[in-house]
């Protein structure tokens, strides 16, 4: 042990603050000027926690599970008869999509259409709600002996949910589609016209850059389109819904505010950029930018999560 | 010759410092910043409380002010540095940001202890408002800055809401464990 003279000692003292302040800023450049640096301390910080978060996660989702028993056992008869009628329209509509299969089948078959290769999917659980309030994401814990990749298609039961950005080896990091920076090419499955859903951190993200001379219909369905080769083509992803100001929004299938279980899905594609910061712009131009009928001068924001 | 604490310079009757009584001491002068940690641990937890983040700015900047203010040897400047990268690694900021807020908090609070100690609840609690306001100005300037668009500022002027809301009932936490489980001269 060595003794430093009281003067020292306190000019040091001193200096502890403005030292550390001028640290603080530094990591800030760094973080600013090498983002892939960030990311990674990011996913390492996320992969320390993600098996603490998940033991967490299994006494609160055991709590949760009672109350909804709870609350369903309530209303269990009426449900009983609600879900006989449904079963019986189902049964019904099952006849109508085997017959259609079957034609489908005979009519591919004449064709000689190409099958497109069914994708390899895992599902991981969300064990956090990595969300800011100037972001939205979800942090998953991927399981022993399984690998994750960016740019995997992430979808709940109802519909798509985002797309994997940062992969660490016990974590990776999904973006939701209502993040601020969230811009996923679509289709409106009525007039086939494109469109993009851009988040905005809200629960119902904005519908634009559809043709001029088209107008969603409220209550339409929208789906993925393989526009850009950031997702592949047909994900349902929700329906437009009008606010009350006259803006289309997309109400999406999947249960963004309580995400659990995901299935991951790998379709290969390529257009995937690294992950940045929140609200990360990147000024690049796309070669198909007119082909979404964006406003000239503004940057087509195609192929990031 | 050993170093003497500045406690044994006071006069009085006091237990021989024993290992155990060393570990108690240590353990109660590093309950505020482990404190803290944990808050900002358990915040970014999966309890799926809507809006759960945007306690984060409020808790951590009053831990901080509150420590600063009433007893800096337990919130030194290295643990601010680190609650501060904690939380950028945890949320999503952009990392460093929240690590220069919660130095500057630090600083200010360092800087007005003398004033503020004698003084009652309600001057330290304006004056953190008025800390917080300029610490989550600056954090929506410099995000707003990294990200080069204006972002909306309802969620900042939430986080606002949001920490001069907490800050009352931390402080009566922290007044309680200042007096009793993270006092070191307890031990």
């Amino acid at each position: 042990m060595f003794s430093l003279s009281i003067q020292l000692r306190q000019a040091l003292g001193k200096l502890t603050l403005p030292l550390l302040l001028a640290l603080a800023c530094l990591v800030m450049l760094v973080g600013q000027a090498d983002r892939r640096l960030a990311e990674s301390a990011r996913t390492g910080v996320a992969d320390l926690l993600a098996p603490f978060y998940s033991f967490l996660a299994q006494p609160i989702d055991r709590v949760r599970a009672i109350g909804r028993e709870a609350h369903s056992l309530i209303g269990v008869a009426e449900e009983n008869e609600r879900l006989r009628a449904e079963n019986q329209r189902l049964r019904r509509w099952y006849d109508v999509a085997m017959a259609l299969a079957a034609e489908n089948a005979t009519l591919k078959s004449n064709l000689n259409w190409m099958p497109e290769p069914a994708p390899s999917f895992v599902t991981a659980r969300a064990v956090a709600d990595a969300s800011g309030v100037y972001a939205r994401s979800v942090l998953l814990f991927v399981p022993e002996g399984q690998t994750l990749t960016k740019g995997m298609v992430a979808l709940d039961a109802a519909g798509l949910v985002g797309r994997i950005t940062e992969v660490g080896s016990r974590s990776a990091r999904v973006m939701l589609i209502n993040d601020m920076t969230s811009h996923v090419p679509v289709m409106l499955e009525a007039s086939h016209a494109p469109a993009i859903v851009a988040g905005d951190n809200s629960a119902a993200p904005r519908l634009m850059d559809y043709p001029e001379d088209v107008r969603p219909v409220e209550g339409e369905r929208v789906v993925t389109s393989g526009a850009a080769n950031a997702f592949p083509a047909g994900l349902p992803v929700g329906t437009v819904h009008y606010l009350p100001s006259g803006q289309p929004v997309l109400e999406p299938y999947a249960r963004l505010d309580h995400v659990g279980i995901l299935r991951l899905f790998d379709y290969g594609l390529s257009a995937i950029t690294p992950p940045e910061a929140p609200g990360r712009v990147i000024l690049r131009n796309h070669a198909d930018e007119g082909e979404f009928g964006t406003v000239p001068g503004r940057p087509a924001q195609i192929g990031r999560g | 010759m050993p170093r003497i604490s500045r406690s044994e310079h006071l006069p009085g009757i006091r237990p021989r410092p024993t290992i155990w009584r060393r570990l108690d001491a240590a353990a109660r002068r590093a309950l505020p910043a482990a404190f803290t940690a944990l808050l900002v641990l358990l915040l970014c937890a999966p309890f799926d409380i809507p809006q759960q983040q945007a306690m984060l700015p409020g808790v951590t900047m009053a831990s901080v002010f509150f420590w600063s203010v009433f007893r800096p040897a337990s919130m030194p400047a290295p643990i601010v540095f680190l609650i501060g990268m904690l939380y950028d690694l945890l949320s999503f900021s952009p990392p460093g940001l929240e690590a220069v807020t919660l130095l500057l908090v630090h600083a200010v609070g360092i800087g007005m202890r003398h004033s503020l100690a004698r003084q009652g609840f309600v001057v330290v609690w304006f004056s953190y408002l008025l800390v917080a306001f300029v610490a989550i100005v600056l954090d929506f300037a410099l995000l707003c800055a990294f990200t080069l668009r204006l972002l909306p500022p309802q969620p900042a002027l939430f986080e606002l809401a949001l920490s001069a809301g907490v800050y009352p009932l931390l402080s009566a936490l922290f007044t309680w464990a200042h007096r009793g489980i993270a006092d070191p001269s307890r031990a």
